[in-house]
């Protein structure tokens, strides 16, 4: 055998792992219910979360604290998931300042102790491009 | 009034460009024909040149009219309106013109024309290759120019112009309903983030590697073409180095963009974006050493064809990936979708297709060799390389596409809910971590073995391996000796992160070895030793940087928000309150004051003392603004703000055992359609760097809160105590002059003096009361840094009593974070050590080139580059 389709082989192998780790390491999107499960089942990798924040009638956020005076690493909010599943969320860091405006949230993390240990959160805002703006932005003309 | 001229300038120049490009790489096409080589006939060259030229002075006419456009500040133009402002500096106009996706387009374009006009002049000697080439350039303009073509045919949309107007864009909004010729009166301005001189070089250097991409793979094809399965890795060996060094430079400026400039923490975050440049540029240099390796031993030419063009097509895919919208919720910092996607898909799927069929219809008559390669030689080694950095590409890949893995699925009506990793750095970092240990050590070997004169036998590299070897282990052991005797400021007792430095360590010293060796010989074949030399030192940097970092801002006040988790839970953020000192590691930090800058002024001037105007960018001093001991600008002048949504915050840091102090000034914006844009202020030392960020502010939006009026009455001279700080009461004076206010005939105004005794030192307030036509009218004073508003209520002129109110407010906060990061300086230095390599391969490549001589009768060693 060539000593060159050896290192073919132990290319397409190393290939293959690299697949298989991907594979192994990616994440999913899930439900709460589903993140619930998998604590249960002592699974506790992480996972994506994708969901809103709890509001009131008046459209006013619920159930959000952090209190940097207090403790400035910890931000817990409520979050409502595609199937309207609410959790209570908690995030050891310093609250992103644009929360409240988010449309969508994305959380990573898992269940610990009945509530999610988020320790990533994307979120999505409203696009900087809405055509409402420009109204405001030239009502002074 | 609204310029339709210039828009119209700039569209028809693109459409001029892009017909252009048909004709050009048509005729270009008809001038590569055997036919037309074989007669001489070169009419169609000719016409192909002609045309190509055309389309360069037409892109030259588009970016013009594109940057006047933002320059004269037209906002009846979406594109000035939607990226620029009235009070952007012109270097940042710069920025403006890439910041949105057909700028950035057109940068491509333009760089693609100053290469091929480059390539056109230096083909004239050497003919064969201008017409194959030039009509792959032309066909990739032909793709490119099409992306701002903004044509619509029926329901087909072709390109997004970069001169739509405004009234065309939003054609629903009432106010061009009332006024089709409203001209906005202001932009609505650059991505704050994208406010920093990196940002004006890091995007036309990455783009001028993109485009020089283009040139081997050109070539490439070209030889396949035309059947010349050989000759074409000469004059393509130094355009892929260029293309290798600007694109490595143009990433690491990226790198330290975001280290300086966004915060989390590093120059690396393996967005999807930054991954789609990585990956390619490891592909192209793998593809590099492929081609070196082929110039000396004529083996792994069918390597190099798929190499070369891997790169290429991964530079297309990086496109499709961060332009196309696919990546969704995968990163913060792709282009916003212009609904080009599918358009990008064609661009991809056409080279991608062409490529693969032309490779696959000429594979057999690629020339191979049957010889087998010692494993005591060099290009055997370098082989080995290259396999490394395609795999470390693919492991990135891999991941990477995941979103595509989604859409595609979804397409096809599977439905896939895969994700990004949740922990993406533990992922890359378990395969990119071995990949950077193989490539170190393979450089450290493959470049020994390449040099060893004579026949490479194991003796010979025994004895060429030996010092090298045994100045690794040595100078590896004192490291860590060090450390654990805590000589410096951490301990590696990794056994991963150990192997990683002892294989860099190798690296070094091999390849030093080997430029002390060439000394004698010809420096000027060292490029390859000195860019592996960078690439270890990179190595090296990255090691000791990400691996040691250390928060320094734990929170170590025992106040904590619940119990209920464990203590192993990171809380890496402190509260510092205005002027109340914390300590932190070695240092005692604390927080004195909002900044902000001021034209003129070298040092950033204390918001205290700039009285607001109605106008955000000037502001009036209220007392005199000094730098050092100079002077700057005197009481009541009117000054003019850099950036007044930017606020400074001075954070103080002081060795508690020893006396050296710094100030850092931490920046952070609240911006109305972004949120908390925190930027870094980093302190560098030789061995480190001090990295420190605000993480939340109060909202400066939102009223303070007050608490309730204290009433006081007062004569001269009186001591008061005012929310726990002892203040005299001075007196009163007459002022003639109010800040902001404009003084006519018969009004008067008095301040009081007071003088409060704070913690750190004394303050003094002058609240003001007036009578202006006729009415009474207070400015009280406000002193931050102890929270306390202190007005001017009344005057008993019977008395000579004054009545003071005041209230008090909590005091300001910063939430901070702060973290070292050892010999960064390292990856800085090796990046710009790894580029000087690259230049000398360059220089050496490109006088190969030129010759004509056959170097087969003389394999005068060669070697290039490798990289992590």
């Amino acid at each position: 055998m060539k000593k060159s389709h050896i290192i073919g082989i132990v290319v397409i192998a190393l290939a293959i792992g690299i697949i298989m780790s991907s594979a192994g390491d990616a994440s999913t999107y899930v439900s709460f219910g589903e993140a619930i499960e998998r604590a249960e089942e002592g699974n506790n990798t992480k996972v994506h979360v994708v969901g809103r924040l709890k509001k009131d009638a008046q459209g006013h956020i619920v159930g959000m604290n952090y209190d940097p005076l207090i403790d400035p690493n910890y931000f817990s909010f409520t979050l409502v998931d595609t199937n309207r599943v609410e959790q209570q969320v908690v995030y050891f860091n310093p609250k992103p300042q644009d929360f409240e405006r988010s449309e969508q949230v994305v959380i990573t993390g898992n269940m610990q102790n009945n509530v999610f240990v988020a320790d990533k959160i994307l979120l999505k805002c409203p696009s900087k491009y809405v055509e409402k703006e420009i109204q405001q932005n030239t009502a002074s003309l | 009034m609204i310029n339709t001229l210039i828009g119209d300038i700039g569209h028809a120049s693109v459409i001029v460009a892009f017909v252009a490009a048909i004709v050009s790489s048509y005729a270009y096409f008809m001038a590569s024909r055997s036919k037309a080589e074989a007669t001489g006939d070169d009419s169609w060259r000719k016409l192909a040149r002609g045309a190509f030229y055309v389309h360069g002075a037409a892109v030259l006419m588009v970016v013009f009219s594109l940057f006047n456009i933002i320059y004269e500040h037209r906002y009846e133009y979406y594109y000035a309106w939607s990226h620029s402002s009235n009070h952007l500096p012109v270097h940042y106009m710069i920025s403006c013109f890439w910041e949105g996706q057909e700028g950035s387009f057109l940068l491509w374009i333009f760089w693609h024309v100053a290469l091929g006009v480059v390539l056109i002049n230096a083909g004239k000697k050497n003919k064969v290759w201008e017409a194959p080439v030039m009509a792959m350039f032309s066909f990739v303009q032909l793709f490119l120019t099409s992306m701002i073509l903004g044509i619509v045919i029926g329901d087909l949309k072709i390109g997004s112009s970069p001169f739509i107007l405004m009234r065309d864009f939003m054609t629903d909004a009432p106010v061009f309903a009332m006024d089709p010729n409203f001209v906005p009166q202001d932009g609505t301005g650059l991505n704050p983030l994208l406010q920093n001189y990196w940002m004006v070089i890091h995007p036309p250097t990455l783009f001028l590697g993109f485009a020089a991409t283009l040139v081997p793979f050109a070539f490439a094809m070209a030889g396949l073409w035309k059947g010349k399965f050989t000759e074409w890795v000469k004059p393509a060996l130094p355009w892929a180095l260029f293309a290798g060094v600007i694109l490595g430079i143009g990433t690491m400026m990226g790198a330290y963009w975001a280290y300086e400039t966004l915060n989390f923490g590093g120059y690396w975050n393996w967005d999807p974006v930054e991954n789609a440049v990585y990956i390619p540029w490891l592909v192209l240099i793998g593809a590099i050493h492929t081609m070196v390796a082929y110039r000396r031993g004529k083996q792994g030419l069918k390597a190099s064809y798929i190499l070369v063009i891997a790169s290429f097509i991964l530079i297309l895919y990086a496109t499709f990936l961060t332009r196309s919208g696919i990546l969704g919720n995968a990163s913060v910092h792709s282009f916003t979708d212009l609904g080009l996607s599918g358009q990008l898909f064609a661009y991809l799927a056409a080279f991608a297709l062409m490529a693969l069929a032309l490779l696959v219809y000429r594979w057999k008559s690629i020339p191979t060799t049957e010889k087998e390669l010692s494993t005591y030689n060099g290009e055997f080694w370098v082989f080995i390389g290259a396999a490394v950095l395609c795999l470390a590409g693919f492991q990135v890949l891999v991941t990477t596409s995941i979103p595509v893995y989604n859409s595609f699925l979804g397409f096809i009506g599977i439905e896939s809910n895969a994700a990004l990793p949740a922990d993406q750095i533990e992922h890359y970092t378990k395969f990119q971590l071995w990949a950077g240990v193989g490539i170190a050590i393979l450089t450290g070997i493959g470049q020994l073995l390449w040099w060893n004169k004579g026949e490479n036998t194991k003796k010979t590299f025994l004895d060429a391996i030996t010092i090298p070897g045994m100045l690794t282990l040595l100078f590896a052991s004192l490291v860590i000796v060090l450390s654990k005797m805590g000589m410096l400021s951490e301990t590696i007792d990794n056994p991963v992160y150990i192997t990683l430095l002892v294989a860099a360590l190798f690296a070094v010293f091999a390849n030093l070895s080997i430029i002390l060796n060439l000394l004698h010989r010809k420096v000027a074949l060292s490029g390859g030793a000195v860019s592996h030399i960078g690439i270890a030192l990179m190595l090296l940097g990255i090691l000791f940087s990400s691996g040691y970092s250390n928060i320094i801002s734990q929170n170590t006040s025992g106040m904590v928000y619940s119990r209920e988790f464990p203590d192993d839970i990171n809380r890496d953020n402190v509260l510092l309150w205005r002027n109340t000192p914390v300590e932190m590691d070695k240092y005692t930090v604390s927080y004195h004051g909002q900044y902000q800058e001021v034209k003129g002024v070298p040092e950033y001037v204390d918001r205290e003392l700039l009285f607001p105007t109605s106008d955000e960018y000037k502001a009036i001093a209220r007392g005199d603004i000094k730098a050092g001991d100079k002077v700057y600008f005197q009481t009541g002048d009117t000054l003019e703000l850099e950036s007044p949504e930017n606020t400074y915050y001075q954070v103080q840091y002081k060795e508690r055992e020893g006396d050296k102090e710094f100030t850092l000034y931490p920046r952070a914006q609240v911006n109305p359609n972004m949120g908390l844009l925190a930027s870094p202020d980093i302190k560098h030392f030789i061995d480190k760097d001090l990295y420190s960020h605000v993480s939340s502010v109060p909202d400066p939006n939102e009223e303070k809160d007050w608490g309730d009026l204290m009433e006081f009455e007062v004569s001269a001279g009186d001591t008061i105590i005012l929310n726990d700080y002892v203040a005299v009461f001075n007196g009163i004076e007459r002022i003639e002059k109010v800040p902001g206010v404009e003084m006519a005939q018969g009004d008067v105004a008095v301040q009081a003096d007071l003088k409060i005794m704070g913690e750190r030192k004394n303050y003094h307030a002058h609240p003001v009361l007036m009578i202006k036509d006729q009415m009474l009218g207070r400015v009280p004073e406000e002193v931050a840094d102890l929270g306390l508003r202190i007005t001017f209520l009344n005057i008993d002129t019977e008395n000579n009593r004054f009545k003071i109110g005041v209230n008090a407010t909590q005091k300001d906060y910063i939430i901070l974070k702060a973290m070292e990061k050892p010999f960064v300086n390292i990856l800085w230095i090796g990046t710009i050590v790894m580029s000087i390599g690259f230049v000398m391969a360059i220089v050496r490549r490109n006088k190969e080139g030129g010759s004509n001589k056959k170097p087969a009768t003389t394999p005068k060693p060669k070697r290039k580059v490798q990289a992590a």
